[in-house]
C-alpha cells in the first residue's frame, strides 16, 4: 500500500477569539486560503459576493460567516467549526463570535480546545476584551494560548508597540492559570507571520502561526495518570455467539487502564479486575483517554449508565455538595435556591443551588462578593446540592470529570457550564 | 507520553462512537438515516463496531426521492442485509401521490427539497425520537454551525440562531413531548478524513465512486449521467465519458466528475489534489447563498 502522508497525522483543536474588527474572519481565512485549504468554488463564491458588496479585495471573512443573517449583518453569531489539514497536522478551528453572547459562545468554542488564539489590534494594545477571551481561556484550562498581535501594517510593523503589548499582557497572564503562552505579530490582512514568514518584521526571530500550530506539543493535554472510566452503555448481545458476554461501553476521561488492573465501581465500591478491554478490531493492551472501548470484569457485579470505574487505589471524590465556577448561558438569571437537572460525565442527577459567593467582572477580573445575580454570559463562584454524590476531579486535574452541565427543567434548554473547584 | 497520543483518525473514530452510543443510551427510538452514499455507510460501519459484540440497536430509514442510480439502491439492499439491521423507506413517490407535495417541473427539476417532507413523515410515522445522520461540518457552509446533537421543534424545524450550547463532550438530548433530535456523529470528518477511513477500515462502497465507462450529457458545464429520471434537451449530446462520482443523491442532480481514479488510493490522491468542494458538483446547493440554510431550517437533515 502507498505510504499516505495523511493517514497518520495528530489533531489539533483550537479556538479563536477577538473582539469586533479585530481581523479574526479574515485571519482564518488567510490561513484556509495561504495554506490551500479553499476550493475554487468557495472563492469563486466569496469573490462573487465581495465585487456585489462593492469591497475592494477579495473579502476573506466572508468565507466563515455561514449563515445569511451574518453575511447580511457582517458578523458572526454562532460558533462554526472549521477544518483544514497540512502535511503534519489535521486542525478543527472553533470561531467564536466576539460580541453578540460573545461569553456563552467562547465558553462553547473553548470547551474542547487544545489552544486558544486571542487576536489583539497593534493600534489599540489590550482593551476590555483582551482580559475577558485571556480569562476565559484560562477558566476553560485551555493549555496553550497564542496572542496574535494583529494590524501590524496600520503601525508600520514597529516592534516597540509589539514589545509593549507583550510585556502589558505578560504583567496580567501572570495572575492567570496560563501554562504555555506565545505572542506574534502579524497582519492578517497582508498575511505577515501567518502562513508565510513576514519581510517586513525582520526584528521578529519566532516562528509563523501556522509554525507554531503545525508544531505545539499536545501529547500531555489529556489526563493519563488518574484512571477515570465513566460507564456510558452497557452491552449485552444474548446471542448464541456471545450468550454471557457482558461489557461496560465509555470513553476513557483519564489514565490509562490494562487487563488485570485492580478496579473499583462507583457508587456500589465493588471491586474486581478488568478481564479485556474490547473493540470490534480486537483486545487491547492498554487503553487511554481520549479512546471510545468496552471493558469487561472477571466478577459479575452490578455496573450500569453513570457509574465509574476506577483504580482502587486512585479514586475521584464523592460528594453532593459541589463548589463550581458557572458561566450562565440563558436569558433567564440563575435563581439561588433553584433546582436545576445536571449531566455530569454519563451521569444524571439533579440540583439545587445553595449559595451565590461571587460574580467576577470579567473585564477587569475583579471578584464582586456583593453581586449575585448570575444572568446571561456572567461568571461567577457558586455552590450546589445534588439528589446523589457525583464522582468527580477538580476541573484543573481533569477537564472530562471537572465539568458538568446545569439544565432548565422547564425548557430542557442546556443554561450552565460549570466547571467543579471543589 | 508520545506513546498515548491517537492519530486523528482513530480520535475522530473514537468521537464519533461515543456519539453513537449516547443515542443509544439517551432516547427511546433512534433511527439511522441510511442514503446509500459514502458518509451514511461510513455511520452504519461505526455503528457496528460502537455496539459489537450486540447488533445494531438503530433502525435504518432511507428516504427514497424515487430518483437513485439503480446502483445505489442495489448496494444499499446488499449492504444492510449483510448488516443484519431492519429498514424503513420513506417514498417521496409516495408523498407526492398522497398530494402532501407538489413536484417541480421543467429540465432542472429536482425532488431535493421533497426530501423534507418525507423525512418528517417517516419521523412522525413511526415516533423516532432521534435521526442519525452523516452531515459533516466542512461539507457547508449552514453545516458548519452544526451541533452534534441538534434540537428540533415539533415541526422538526431547525432554529440556527437559538441553539443549544454544546460543551465538552457532555450531550444534552432532553427534549418535550413531540420534540426531536438530529444527530450527527461525523460531524467533524472532512471528506478527506472520510476517504482514509474507509481505505483503514476496507469499507464496501457502491460502484458508482469508482472512476467507470458512462453515458453523459454536459449541462451548465456540469457531467451529468444519461438515466429513467434525467430529461434531457435535445441539443445535449450524449457520450460515453470515464466517471466517477464525488457524492451521491439523485441521478437528477448529482454531477459527476471526469476521472481515472478506480481504487481507493487514487481517490485519495484525486481528492487531496482536486480544487473544488464535493457539493460544488451539486446542483441543488447552487441555487442560492442560503440554499442549504433554508432547507435545514425547515427539517431537512
Amino acid at each position: 500500500m502507498n505510504k499516505d502522508p495523511y493517514l497518520d497525522m495528530e489533531l489539533l483543536r483550537f479556538s479563536t477569539a477577538g473582539s469586533v474588527d479585530d481581523g479574526k474572519s479574515t485571519l482564518i481565512g488567510r490561513m484556509l486560503y495561504d495554506s490551500k485549504s479553499i476550493f475554487e468554488d468557495q472563492y469563486e463564491a466569496i469573490e462573487k459576493t465581495s465585487r456585489k458588496k462593492g469591497d475592494e479585495q477579495v473579502n476573506l471573512a466572508l468565507l466563515t460567516d455561514g449563515l445569511r443573517a451574518e453575511r447580511e449583518q457582517g458578523i458572526t453569531i454562532d460558533v462554526a467549526y472549521r477544518y483544514f489539514a497540512t502535511p503534519k497536522r489535521k486542525f478543527i478551528i472553533a470561531d467564536t463570535p466576539g460580541h453578540i453572547q460573545y461569553t456563552r459562545n467562547m465558553v462553547t468554542g473553548a470547551s474542547t480546545s487544545n489552544l486558544s488564539i486571542i487576536l489583539v489590534d497593534a493600534r489599540k494594545g489590550i482593551i476590555e476584551q483582551t482580559y475577558r477571551h485571556t480569562f476565559i481561556s484560562s477558566l476553560l484550562g485551555i493549555p496553550h494560548v497564542v496572542f496574535c498581535i494583529n494590524k501590524m501594517d496600520l503601525v508600520d510593523y514597529d516592534e516597540t508597540i509589539f514589545y509593549q503589548i507583550k510585556k502589558d499582557i505578560e504583567a496580567f497572564s501572570s495572575k492567570l492559570n496560563v501554562r504555555d503562552i506565545h505572542f506574534i505579530p502579524i497582519s492578517a490582512l497582508n498575511g505577515d507571520n501567518v502562513v508565510n514568514k513576514s519581510t517586513k518584521m525582520d526584528w521578529y526571530q519566532g516562528g509563523t502561526l501556522l509554525y507554531l500550530l503545525e508544531n505545539i506539543h499536545i501529547g500531555s493535554d489529556h489526563n493519563h495518570i488518574d484512571c477515570r472510566f465513566p460507564v456510558q452503555y452497557v452491552i449485552r448481545p444474548q446471542s448464541t455467539e456471545f450468550p454471557d458476554y457482558r461489557g461496560y461501553a465509555g470513553r476513557i476521561a483519564g489514565g490509562v487502564f490494562k487487563p488485570g488492573d485492580e478496579i473499583a465501581a462507583l457508587p456500589s465500591g465493588f471491586t474486581s479486575k478488568i478481564k479485556s478491554i474490547d473493540t470490534a478490531d480486537g483486545e487491547l493492551k492498554e487503553a487511554f483517554a481520549p479512546q471510545s472501548v468496552t471493558i469487561t470484569l472477571e466478577d459479575e457485579i452490578d455496573i450500569s449508565r453513570g457509574d465509574m470505574i476506577v483504580r482502587i487505589n486512585n479514586q475521584p471524590k464523592v460528594s453532593q455538595d459541589l463548589d463550581i465556577m458557572v458561566c450562565w448561558m440563558s436569558d433567564k438569571p440563575l435563581i439561588k435556591g433553584g433546582k436545576y437537572a445536571l449531566i455530569h460525565t454519563t451521569n444524571e442527577a439533579r440540583c439545587i443551588i445553595k449559595e451565590v459567593k461571587y460574580k467576577v467582572n470579567i473585564n477587569t477580573l475583579h471578584r464582586e462578593e456583593s453581586d449575585h445575580n448570575i444572568g446571561m454570559n456572567d461568571i461567577g463562584r457558586i455552590s450546589i446540592r445534588t439528589t446523589k454524590p457525583l464522582f468527580f476531579d477538580s476541573y484543573q486535574k481533569n477537564r472530562n470529570t471537572g465539568s458538568l452541565i446545569l439544565i432548565d427543567e422547564g425548557t430542557h434548554e442546556t443554561v450552565g457550564a460549570c466547571m467543579i473547584i471543589d | 507520553m508520545q506513546a498515548y497520543n491517537l492519530s486523528h483518525l482513530s480520535e475522530l473514530e473514537s468521537e464519533a462512537i461515543y456519539v453513537l452510543r449516547e443515542v443509544a443510551a439517551q432516547f427511546e427510538n433512534p433511527v439511522l438515516l441510511f442514503s446509500g452514499g459514502k458518509d451514511s455507510i461510513t455511520c452504519a460501519h461505526l455503528a457496528r463496531k460502537a455496539f459489537w459484540p450486540a447488533k445494531i440497536p438503530f433502525t435504518f430509514m432511507h428516504v427514497d426521492t424515487g430518483h437513485n442510480f439503480p446502483e445505489t439502491i442495489e448496494f444499499r439492499d446488499y449492504y444492510l442485509n449483510k448488516l443484519g439491521v431492519n429498514l424503513i423507506v420513506s417514498s417521496v413517490q409516495d408523498c407526492i401521490n398522497q398530494g402532501l407535495v407538489i413536484e417541480e417541473k421543467g429540465f432542472n427539476a429536482s425532488r431535493n427539497a421533497l426530501q423534507t417532507v418525507a423525512l418528517l413523515k417517516g419521523v412522525e410515522e413511526n415516533k423516532f425520537d432521534a435521526a442519525i445522520g452523516g452531515a459533516r461540518r466542512d461539507e457547508e457552509k449552514a453545516r458548519a454551525k452544526e451541533r452534534f446533537f441538534s434540537h428540533r421543534d415539533d415541526f422538526g424545524q431547525w432554529d440556527p440562531k437559538n441553539q443549544r450550547p454544546e460543551l465538552w463532550n457532555i450531550f444534552n438530548g432532553k427534549k418535550n413531548l413531540g420534540e426531536s433530535f438530529r444527530i450527527f456523529p461525523i460531524s467533524n470528518w472532512t471528506e478527506m478524513d472520510i476517504w482514509q477511513y474507509i481505505l483503514k477500515e476496507k469499507i464496501e462502497l457502491p460502484s458508482l465512486y469508482f472512476s467507470h465507462e458512462r453515458e453523459c450529457f454536459i449541462r451548465e458545464g456540469v457531467v451529468m449521467s444519461t438515466g429513467e429520471h434525467v430529461p434531457q434537451r435535445p441539443e445535449e449530446a450524449t457520450a460515453k465519458m470515464s466517471v466517477r462520482f464525488r457524492t451521491i443523491g439523485d441521478m437528477t442532480c448529482t454531477g459527476a466528475v471526469y476521472s481515472d481514479a478506480d481504487s481507493l488510493e487514487k481517490i485519495i490522491e484525486e481528492v487531496a489534489s482536486t480544487r473544488v468542494t464535493e457539493r460544488g458538483t451539486r446542483s441543488d446547493d447552487k441555487r442560492s447563498e442560503a440554499a442549504m440554510e433554508d432547507r435545514k431550517k425547515q427539517g431537512y437533515f
